[in-house]
């Protein structure tokens, strides 16, 4: 992104890590690319919404973000994962089985959609957390406590650690 | 402890290496006495790169058509897409509509003289003026190029990255072989085909596009009568330029927003690379 800016091609070039990060969140390629596509038309309608002195990725990503939980919200079970607090695994623990180890990919699709993304805006896509917190519309300190929650959680899912059996919350 | 007290923010900003350096080795002398976290942070400095080094190769992926479809600049903005789609399924609906009372005539402009547009053309496919019956061909393509060519999501079902694919699919649908014939002589690069339903069977129909993100799709249907041949007919359709004949009972039909003298052109390549052997 130089001084001289053409949105056109700062977009253009944005696309590569659009594309990664939607794969990331998503898993199935076709979605994802729906996702990129979704995410660069609006782009194009809101551009005059953007400034200058914004940076393009962090307001690209907070587009793929919103257009992100329209869907969701679209999509009845999957609101569930949305609450942070639910966050018991979909797999009854088993008693004499060991505890699984889950792949990257695996662990990732595990976790609570807004832990992922926060995980996949600063360890992938390596935005400061300030830009996370702009891409997603919440608090830093938000950011930071999904963060920690969402590592722990990976790194249980993916190193077999003794599982917590879940917070159901039981009404 | 000493200094202001490890906090859980502390922690993970020193994973992201997101630090002031003096703050930076307050953490480092912590951990030294924590072995536990210092383990845990580890952990997660693992995460991020085993996340890294998993997604990467995303980044050299090529691009597929639909996304580079969306940034070029000749066709920035959405609503001028749909826009321009609406107008010209409107204007088609208007043809069908004049085609229905005027039987078929008006909206056919037709080429009185074959040797002002095409010198070299032989003599076998001369243009010959217009039966009715086979307007129809040309206007169901004018309208699958209506309705597919502003497409940007998915303007095709099958890319053309996927070319051997797309010719195994569409000629196992279709019952013949059928390979997209390559224009890039003209200018028009293939993005790909999908499998449209038509009156007597599927018909199969092929997007190109040219640098500046003008669209020319080739509509390939299986008319009746095996031994049915027609000479090359041009016909203007709303703003759709269709450019049609039939081979051995197959029907073909370039449209594109485009004038006669072009589709001329690109009929003449195309029917040349269907007959080679």
């Amino acid at each position: 992104m130089g001084e001289a800016m053409k949105p056109n091609e700062d977009i253009r070039a944005c696309i590569p890590r659009l594309r990664r990060y939607a794969r990331a969140l998503l898993g199935a390629r076709g979605e994802a690319d729906d996702l990129v596509q979704d995410t660069l038309e609006r782009a194009w309608r809101k551009l005059h919404l953007w400034r200058r002195d914004m940076e393009l990725r962090p307001w690209l990503f907070s587009i793929m973000h919103n257009i992100f939980i329209d869907q969701r919200r679209r999509l009845p079970e999957e609101t569930l994962s949305l609450d942070e607090h639910a966050l018991e695994f979909p797999v009854a623990p088993a008693q004499e089985c060991m505890t699984d180890v889950y792949d990257l990919e695996a662990a990732l699709r595990m976790l609570p959609a807004e832990q992922r993304e926060v995980i996949l805006l600063v360890g992938l896509e390596q935005l400061a957390y300030k830009d996370v917190a702009t891409a997603l519309g919440i608090p830093v300190g938000t950011v930071m406590s999904r963060l920690s929650r969402g590592r722990e959680r990976l790194r249980e899912l993916m190193e077999g650690r003794q599982r917590v059996v879940s917070l159901k919350v039981v009404k | 402890m000493k200094g202001l007290p490890i906090r859980e923010d502390d922690l993970q900003a020193y994973v992201d290496d997101r630090l002031a350096p003096g703050r930076r080795a307050e953490v480092d002398n912590w951990l030294a006495g924590h072995p536990l976290e210092a383990a845990r942070l580890r952990s997660y400095r693992r995460q991020n790169e085993a996340l890294q080094a998993l997604f990467a190769p995303v980044l050299d992926e090529p691009l597929p058509e639909s996304l580079k479809a969306v940034v070029r600049p000749a066709q920035a903005g959405g609503r001028i897409q749909l826009f321009r789609a609406a107008a010209m399924l409107a204007a088609v609906g208007m043809g069908s509509v004049l085609g229905w009372t005027l039987r078929g005539e008006m909206q056919l402009v037709q080429t009185a003289r074959t040797e002002a547009v095409v010198p070299a053309l032989p003599p076998a496919l001369e243009m010959t003026p217009v039966a009715i019956s086979d307007t129809g061909l040309a206007r169901r393509a004018a309208v699958a190029h209506a309705v597919y060519s502003p497409d940007v999501r998915r303007p095709v079902e099958i890319s053309a990255d996927q070319e051997d694919q797309l010719v195994s699919w569409l000629s196992k649908r279709l019952g013949s072989n059928l390979k997209p014939p390559k224009l890039g002589s003209l200018g028009y690069e293939l993005i790909g085909g999908r499998l449209l339903p038509g009156d007597k069977g599927p018909v199969a129909q092929f997007m190109y596009h040219d640098a500046s993100g003008k669209r020319l799709t080739l509509y390939v249907s299986r008319e009746t009568g095996d031994d049915k041949e027609t000479a090359f007919q041009f016909a203007e359709i709303g703003p759709i330029g269709v450019f049609f004949w039939i081979d051995h009972g197959v029907g073909y039909a370039i449209s594109a927003g485009a004038d006669k003298a072009e589709l001329t052109q690109v009929a003449l390549v195309v029917h040349e690379q269907l007959h080679l052997p």
